[in-house]
């Protein structure tokens, strides 16, 4: 057991600080953030070039073969800085999927582009109705000839202005809920018959709707109607990567707030020194410890596929979710006038931690999958056992 | 960064399993359980880890104790919480012991460690005063030096399991000059010492384990004074993070809520088991959910130990945390026992008035609200977290 970084993982930590503290100041971020799509297309080529891009892909395609520990150590040092560059949307949702479903053509020219800062991706899997349950899928595809053609509509599609390429969610078979039936599709974003509306979410990042009307795909990722058993896998370890992200945020956050209370003066003394204010900031540092201590449990877990895995990702989730309004709470509360205005980065902090609260499911949706996997018969029976052996 | 278990760890894991068969038995888990003979129980308990070899896996090795790896300590833990048999009682094993092996002499170390390995002594602390709680420097028990001997006269209370007790250790005020922290001595005081008298202490537990001690006159050997006559308060202190660390008791918590899971499997509400309704549901996974991460907030604490560094910040929740968990399952359980909960159990036998756990969940509840004041009552954690941790 050890919760240490490697050297390799400390120097990517120590990289990744040095590039916030240069180019993420305050006003730097807002300036990049101002930018069409959202980021810094110049950012995003310094990322290639460090390397950032390749963490997670495997060697044979030019990368660097990371696993959980070192997309955690990456993304919780974007959280803190509050990066805005589309990492998760391009390397580890659409990038992740082509790694785990393309045929062995579309990765190796697909992937080297990602690495190599070329390509912008996203994944298009929410629909109007669907809500939190990722599998509840109207858009449709069909075959005509050789072709898959699509119809429907996704929303909220993150980079979904930028990207060059989607990855798209269809139905293929089966009833709108079902797990089974689900096809992923490779889409050119240029094709005929798709149009997209962009809009900013509130922490600045672009987001679209799409809507397909009888557009050919360019490929199948995985197989025909097997496209969840694709996506859950790189769902999950999305999820951990922006738990992750939170976790830097939430660092950040409750410094700044530390920080403001121990500076700003009131009645002639600073502001940390009432009880009342320094009992709710061991509250925020008290659940920013625990969203750490699940993060890493939840990331061990993941990188042995060990029994925890699912449980512990759950538990992560939520937490997550909770922590984050607690502490975006707070944090706008000791800051009292200050706190609502746009002149500190606190409220931007606060909403890139309610956008992960609702991105892949809030904390009740999770909350409730957790219940239902713990309080089955079988995993309390399985558990119980694993103790007794 | 890993928690893979090696193949010595799932080795060891097996061996704990194998001892805990063998000597954890029904027979030894119902004298603990009875109140009239918990004494006698939990020493016979105690024999059988020392003849093992772990009574104190904590202490050095040249004392008696274990090499240990965090990993061991950590597999020890869930493998004898999860058995339901309890850790040593602390007051002598990790509380004395540990500032007897960091400030006693080596005539104090050999006199009295060898005898709380055997469970020869039963020690109880007498910090608490009734004018000093959570404010414990206030304290005013007087020792006044009398030749080799120190005079005491004062009251300790709150003090848990004097009754059994043959040793205290107590801290006694030798000095009023200076800063309250100051003037503070720590003492080893036998019990059966001309003087001493123990008074119980009605609880709404319904449980004797308090107490209040008195000391008139009673004379102590300046030899049994840890340490410097005025430095007390550093030893104590020293002391105070390691009772916080065990007050947690994360190991005991995972599975009194395993087994508030499959007693509420078993309650049934209008056709329907508790697990299935939403609102118990929600509660038993909020507690859960913290639960699995103050047992990592605990390892990783316990790594950083191991590495030979400070436990980082985040220990200082482990009491808080812990004894807030500890509670909700107490609060959970007597939810679970519906009517039964309110039934006064005295010495009926439980199943009688309906529920074979009903008994058990009263008196953990009422017993269980002491958790979230002594040791330092939580609201005093987090002045303290707040003053140490994040420099307010």
């Amino acid at each position: 057991m050890n919760f240490s970084l490697s050297e390799e993982q400390n120097q990517i930590r120590d990289s990744i600080a040095r590039f916030v503290q240069e180019n993420y100041a305050f006003d730097q971020r807002n300036a990049v953030v101002a930018q069409e799509h959202g980021f810094s297309a110049q950012h995003w080529q310094q990322f290639a070039e460090l390397g950032w891009l390749s963490i997670p892909f495997a060697e044979e395609h030019d990368g660097f073969g990371g696993g959980p520990v070192d997309t955690m150590v990456l993304m919780q040092e974007f959280g803190r800085g509050l990066v805005a560059e589309p990492y998760p949307a391009t390397v580890l949702l659409f990038g992740g999927l082509l790694q785990e479903g393309a045929s062995e053509a579309i990765k190796g020219e697909y992937i080297p582009k990602i690495i190599a800062g070329e390509l912008q991706g996203a994944f298009a899997y929410l629909e109007r109705q669907s809500r939190y349950v990722m599998t509840d899928i109207a858009t449709t595809a069909a075959k005509q000839g050789n072709d898959w053609v699509l119809n429907g509509e996704k929303t909220v599609v993150l980079n979904g202005g930028a990207a060059s390429k989607l990855i798209v969610a269809a139905r293929t078979a089966g009833e709108q809920a079902d797990e089974s039936g689900i096809t992923l599709f490779l889409v050119d974003a240029a094709s005929d018959g798709i149009e997209r509306t962009t809009y900013r979410m509130t922490d600045g990042q672009e987001a679209a709707n799409i809507t397909f009307n009888n557009v050919s795909a360019e490929a199948v990722i995985g197989s025909e109607g097997e496209g969840s058993t694709v996506m859950t896998p790189v769902v999950d370890a999305a999820k951990l990567a922006v738990c992750a992200n939170a976790l830097g945020a939430m660092e950040s956050l409750n410094a700044q707030t530390l920080e403001y209370c121990k500076t700003r003066e009131q009645f002639g003394v600073a502001i940390g020194s009432f009880q009342a204010l320094q009992h709710r900031m061991v509250d925020t540092f008290s659940a920013c410890e625990n969203v750490k201590s699940l993060l890493y449990r939840a990331v061990c877990a993941a990188q042995d596929n060990g029994e925890d895995a699912l449980r512990s990702l759950l538990a992560l989730k939520v937490m997550v979710g909770r922590a984050g309004k607690l502490i975006g709470g707070e944090a706008i509360q000791l800051h009292g006038g200050m706190g609502m205005t746009n002149e500190l980065s606190v409220g931007f902090y606060v909403k890139r931690l309610m956008i992960i609260n609702t991105l892949f499911g809030d904390a009740d949706y999770h909350q409730q999958l957790f219940a239902k996997l713990v309080n089955a018969p079988a995993e309390a029976a399985s558990a119980a056992k694993a103790e007794a052996a | 960064m890993h928690t893979r278990l090696s193949e010595e760890d799932l080795a060891f894991q097996a061996e704990v399993r194998e001892f805990l068969g063998e000597a954890w038995t029904s027979e030894l888990a119902a004298t603990c359980g009875n109140k009239a003979t918990m004494k006698e129980g939990h020493e016979e308990w105690q024999r059988r880890l020392y003849k093992k070899g772990w009574m104190a896996p904590h202490w050095p090795v040249e004392h008696g104790g274990t090499d240990w790896t965090v990993t061991q300590s950590f597999i020890y833990n869930q493998e004898r919480a999860s058995a339901g048999a309890p850790e040593a009682i602390p007051f002598g094993v990790t509380m004395v012991a540990s500032v007897i092996i960091a400030y006693g002499n080596d005539e104090q170390k050999a006199k009295f460690l060898p005898r709380i390995l055997k469970s020869e002594d039963w020690w109880c602390q007498g910090y608490s005063e009734p004018g000093a709680g959570s404010d414990l420097a206030s304290l005013k028990t007087r020792a006044d030096l009398d030749g080799d001997e120190y005079v005491i006269n004062g009251s300790k209370i709150w003090t848990t399991y004097a009754q059994h007790a043959n040793w205290i250790f107590c801290l006694v005020r030798t000095d009023n000059s200076g800063r309250k922290q100051e003037g503070i001595t720590f003492l080893l005081i036998d019990m059966k010492s001309p003087g001493v008298t123990v008074r119980p202490i009605d609880t709404i537990d319904s449980f004797h384990h308090l107490n209040e001690v008195h000391f008139d006159n009673v004379r102590v050997p300046v030899a049994n004074r840890i340490g410097e006559e005025g430095k007390g308060w550093t030893y104590a202190k020293s002391l105070l993070v390691q009772e916080r660390l065990s007050i947690a008791e994360v190991a005991d918590s995972k599975r009194g809520l395993a087994r508030l899971r499959e007693e509420a499997r078993e309650e049934v509400n209008g056709g329907r088991s508790l697990l299935d309704d939403p609102l118990f549901a929600k509660r038993l996974t909020d507690i859960e959910i913290e639960l699995m991460a103050l047992e990592f907030t605990e390892l990783r604490a316990l790594a950083s130990i191991a590495e030979g560094k400070e436990p980082g910040p985040e220990s200082s929740l482990l009491k808080l945390q812990g004894t807030e968990i500890q509670q909700a399952i107490q609060e959970l359980r007597m939810d679970v026992a519906a009517y039964y909960s309110g039934t006064f159990q005295g010495d009926l036998s439980a199943q009688a008035l309906g529920h074979d756990y009903a008994g058990a969940a009263q008196q953990s509840y009422f017993r269980g609200r002491a958790s979230s004041i002594y040791g330092g009552s939580n609201e005093v954690q987090k002045n303290i977290t707040a003053k140490y941790v994040l420099g307010l």
